[in-house]
């Protein structure tokens, strides 16, 4: 139990400092790799209490694919003046109050809600609950996800297709001077264009393209 | 202090909650942060779900953070090719210079 305290802590600290470090570093891609230093720290707090296939997904997905998104965009993008800066905005710097005041008033507000929960005592009573502990946590997720939440699961895949469409089509240029095929244009093609009988003269040779 | 319980969690994700509001409001510079902002803020909220779901038992959290996933990949993707496109047509995506709805 005390080193499943040591880790929590752990973890958790490290994943505090770097949400820190993503808002406050200078250069954008420090934030993005402080981004994915959270996003496994968070995985791993994940797999220590017991949530295996949440963990490893989120290593997939954050980790492979958005925090790799992000790493993309930055360095596609102007690097030199995308400099984050908190403080150096001369002219305007009324924001950062307002700013401190907001976060921490969300920040005191929700920790007064924890504390003064009060749960309700049958509540942590494991024997009502739904998960079998036979099963691997992957195998009782897909039970309910596949059966239960089973018009939501196909709700959600429409929604990653409009946003694949939706991307696409966004970012999708034509350019001028680009040589492509035109199927088209190839299947359409008759012999009477595409072929020309020419009855060549002796020792006068034949010209094309007159 | 050594029985990690639901409430360490629910700090956890209070305060990772709290940066990344903080980090959207004092970020005047770039338009990339704020976006990482957003995915701190969601993932604080996947904290807080699978912490519920695990110390109450109910796997119906871990199906809603799936979701939540899902959610926060698209809308990554997609806010990401808005800047892209944003950036290609102003040449810049510095914050304080997109105004050009203030009329």
């Amino acid at each position: 139990m005390i080193a499943h305290a040591i880790f929590f802590y752990l973890f958790s600290l490290i994943a505090i400092v770097s949400a820190v470090m993503v808002t406050a570093s200078k250069n954008t891609v420090h934030s993005v790799f402080f981004l994915i230093l959270d996003f496994i720290s968070i995985s791993c707090l994940f797999i220590m209490i017991g949530a295996e296939f949440l963990g490893m997904i989120m290593l997939i997905v954050y980790v492979g694919a958005v925090a790799v998104l992000f790493l993309f965009v930055v360095m596609m993008l102007n690097v030199a003046q995308q400099k984050n800066q908190w403080f150096a905005s001369e002219q305007s710097s009324g924001h950062i109050p307002v700013g401190l005041i907001i976060g921490t008033v969300i920040f005191f507000e929700l920790i007064i809600v924890i504390g003064g929960w009060k749960y309700k005592p049958d509540l942590f009573d494991l024997n009502n609950s739904m998960t079998d502990f036979n099963l691997s946590n992957t195998h009782s997720i897909g039970q309910i996800l596949y059966t239960d939440y089973i018009h939501v699961f196909q709700i959600s895949g429409m929604i990653l297709l409009v946003a694949m469409v939706g991307a696409i089509v966004l970012t999708y240029r034509k350019r001028e001077g680009v040589k492509t095929q035109s199927y088209l244009k190839q299947i359409s093609r008759e012999r009477s264009e595409g072929v020309q009988i020419v009855e060549v003269e002796t020792n006068k040779g034949v010209k094309i393209d007159d | 202090m050594t029985e990690i319980g639901l409430g360490h969690y629910l700090t956890l994700g209070a305060i990772i909650f709290s940066i990344g509001i903080i980090g959207i409001f004092l970020n005047r510079k770039n338009i990339i942060v704020i976006l990482m902002s957003i995915e701190l803020i969601l993932l604080a909220v996947n904290i807080n779900l699978v912490a519920f779901s695990i110390f109450l038992g109910d796997l119906a959290g871990q199906v809603f953070t799936l979701f939540i996933l899902t959610v926060a990949a698209a809308e990554a993707a997609i806010g990401l090719a808005i800047i892209v496109v944003y950036y290609r047509n102003s040449g810049t995506i510095r914050v304080e210079e997109i105004d050009k709805l203030k009329g």
